[in-house]
């Protein structure tokens, strides 16, 4: 081996090297843009009226989207009823019963559920649950969202229990403890951090998502008292907004994006320190 | 009890193995099919209670799946079938009537790969049988946590840290805490499928001395790939070769004066 070889290979590497890092940036650059975009032009309207009162009439300067950002926080909710237990569950039966037909035909499905636009969820819960009770209604939102969640926490959840070592498995049933214990306390147990992890992906798709509830929630100028009464969401409210003539209420709907972006990162901080496991600080 | 290791004339599968005094697992005519392919055949032995039986072969012999069949753990793989019979103290663990579940608590078992549970403190690795099979009663589970881990030899390094993370222990220290896991259950046999063949050579000893210190109140089961293990710490030996059981009988017999041709091949290192 030539000197020169030895350094021709070292140059490559620090070429290499300063190459993945530029990627790597490139990818949290969009993150902070619309981070910083959304500060810039929202910060301005975000004050105390905001979050307490319920957006004025047309023509009107001022308001908030209180009942669109507890209409969030209702619907999101609702979904997370719906989608995580059944979700996870879905999850823990592809990953630890071994069906291979069956599995893999629930798997198929759920990657093709995954593909579907979400409008077209909202029209599937439109017909099925808006029309019958004859009126766009929280529910109907709920449902939406949830099933939207569903594929997509059960194939992380199946994915990171997957991750689980066969070995505490083994080593679980070897002393005699009956299969479920295994599953609940030693293999979701493991793989809490990454089930918690799919879990606020789906909650942070969903809350963002507007075109199934243009359907089913439907958007509310004022409370909602009732499940069957349709409701405000922040999504919605933005839409709303971003297309009406009025400087104030653009002005409004910048504010509402960035609230929901600060929601989402607030519910996933407050969630992972809850689910946090004591020794994950030195591990 | 010196009868056990005393040693038993004509101990060949062509010529049947005696049975040993006290039998703790007596096995017969045991087949096991993963699919079409039979990973063991027609195996009949009679494992001695209170002493160690060392099982030796080349990999894919059939040793692993022969242990795991003591505790029907080889069932976890879905297309595996069994023929014959397997009896712990005189209990068909195969009857129709017994649930695996059962049988695995009176057949504990350690791994090759140390495998504590990541989740849980020491203490309550130690305990997590018995917890996650309804002991509620802390004075108990103190009293046992103590007990399990003074007979792994693992209590005086431990004692001051019984609530740190499992995964915080050496590599030897994990095996030993995965012993005193699976004998706080207080199983009748403990089976071990090359428990120190990821060990350096220390933690090997600590391992093989435990060995010989659980025999006098377990049956103890050893699959190993080292030959001087074997040796060193089994009272009785079993070759096993494709599938079939060679040749057994005391280890010193086995070592010295094997009584099949293959037998000697493999302990004298000339295959395997």
């Amino acid at each position: 081996m030539t000197v020169s070889n030895h350094h021709w290979r070292k140059a490559r590497n620090v070429f290499m090297q300063a190459f993945t890092f530029v990627c790597a940036i490139l990818v949290i650059l969009p993150l902070l843009l619309v981070f910083f975009y959304l500060l810039k032009q929202g910060a301005g309207s975000v004050n105390w009226a905001f979050f307490t009162e319920l957006p004025k009439p047309v023509g009107e300067v001022g308001g908030g989207m209180a009942n669109a950002i507890l209409g969030t926080f209702i619907l999101i909710s609702l979904a997370s009823c719906l989608g995580v237990p059944v979700g996870v569950l879905g999850g823990v039966f592809l990953s630890e019963y071994s069906h291979r037909r069956l599995n893999w035909w629930i798997r198929f499905t759920a990657d093709i559920i995954n593909g579907v636009p979400s409008i077209t969820w909202g029209m599937v819960v439109y017909a099925l649950i808006v029309l019958p009770m004859k009126g766009f209604s929280v529910l109907a939102g709920g449902v939406v969202l949830g099933l939207i969640m569903i594929p997509l926490i059960m194939r992380t959840t199946e994915e990171v229990l997957q991750l689980v070592p066969n070995g505490y498995r083994e080593a679980a049933l070897a002393l005699g403890i009956a299969q479920w214990r295994v599953i609940v306390q030693i293999v979701l147990r493991t793989a809490l951090k990454g089930i918690v992890t799919g879990v606020m992906l789906a909650l942070a798709r969903v809350a963002g998502e507007t075109a199934p509830l243009l359907f089913t929630a439907f958007g509310n100028a004022y409370w909602t008292h009732r499940l069957t009464e349709p409701i405000a969401a922040l999504p919605l409210q933005i839409f709303n907004y971003a297309i009406s003539p009025y400087d104030d209420w653009h002005r409004q709907a910048w504010a509402g994006a960035l609230v929901l972006i600060l929601l989402i990162s607030g519910i996933n901080i407050c969630v992972r320190t809850l689910t946090r496991d004591r020794f994950s600080k030195r591990a | 009890m010196t009868a056990l290791i005393q040693p038993m004339p004509n101990a060949t599968v062509e010529t049947k193995p005696d049975p040993a005094p006290v039998a703790a697992v007596t096995v017969r005519g045991l087949s096991i099919f993963f699919g079409n392919h039979a990973v063991l055949k027609n195996v009949t032995i009679d494992i001695g209670a209170r002493a160690v039986t060392a099982i030796i072969g080349p990999s894919g012999c059939g040793k692993s799946t022969f242990l795991r069949s003591i505790n029907r753990m080889h069932e976890l793989n879905p297309d595996a079938r069994m023929e014959g019979e397997i009896r712990l103290f005189g209990d068909d663990i195969y009857s129709r009537d017994v649930e695996p579940v059962v049988v695995r608590r009176r057949v504990g078992m350690v791994f090759q790969k140390s495998n504590p549970f990541p989740t849980m403190s020491i203490a309550e690795n130690v305990t997590v049988g018995l917890r996650l099979n309804g002991e509620r009663n802390k004075k108990t589970l103190a009293a046992r946590t103590e007990e399990s881990l003074r007979m792994a030899a693992l209590w005086d390094e431990v004692k001051d840290r019984l609530h740190a993370p499992a995964i915080s222990l050496s590599g030897g220290q994990q095996q030993r805490l995965c012993i005193a896991r699976a004998l706080a259950v207080q199983p009748e046999v403990l089976l071990m499928d090359e428990p120190a063949s990821a060990l350096d050579p220390l933690a090997t000893q600590k391992i093989e001395d435990l060995i010989i210190e659980l025999k006098k109140d377990y049956t103890i089961v050893i699959v190993t790939h080292n030959m001087q293990q074997a040796a060193r710490s089994s009272d009785f030996t079993a070759f096993f070769y494709l599938g079939e059981l060679v040749e057994f009988g005391p280890t010193t017999r086995i070592f010295t004066n094997p009584a099949q041709k293959r037998t000697e091949d493999y302990v004298t290192g000339r295959f395997g």
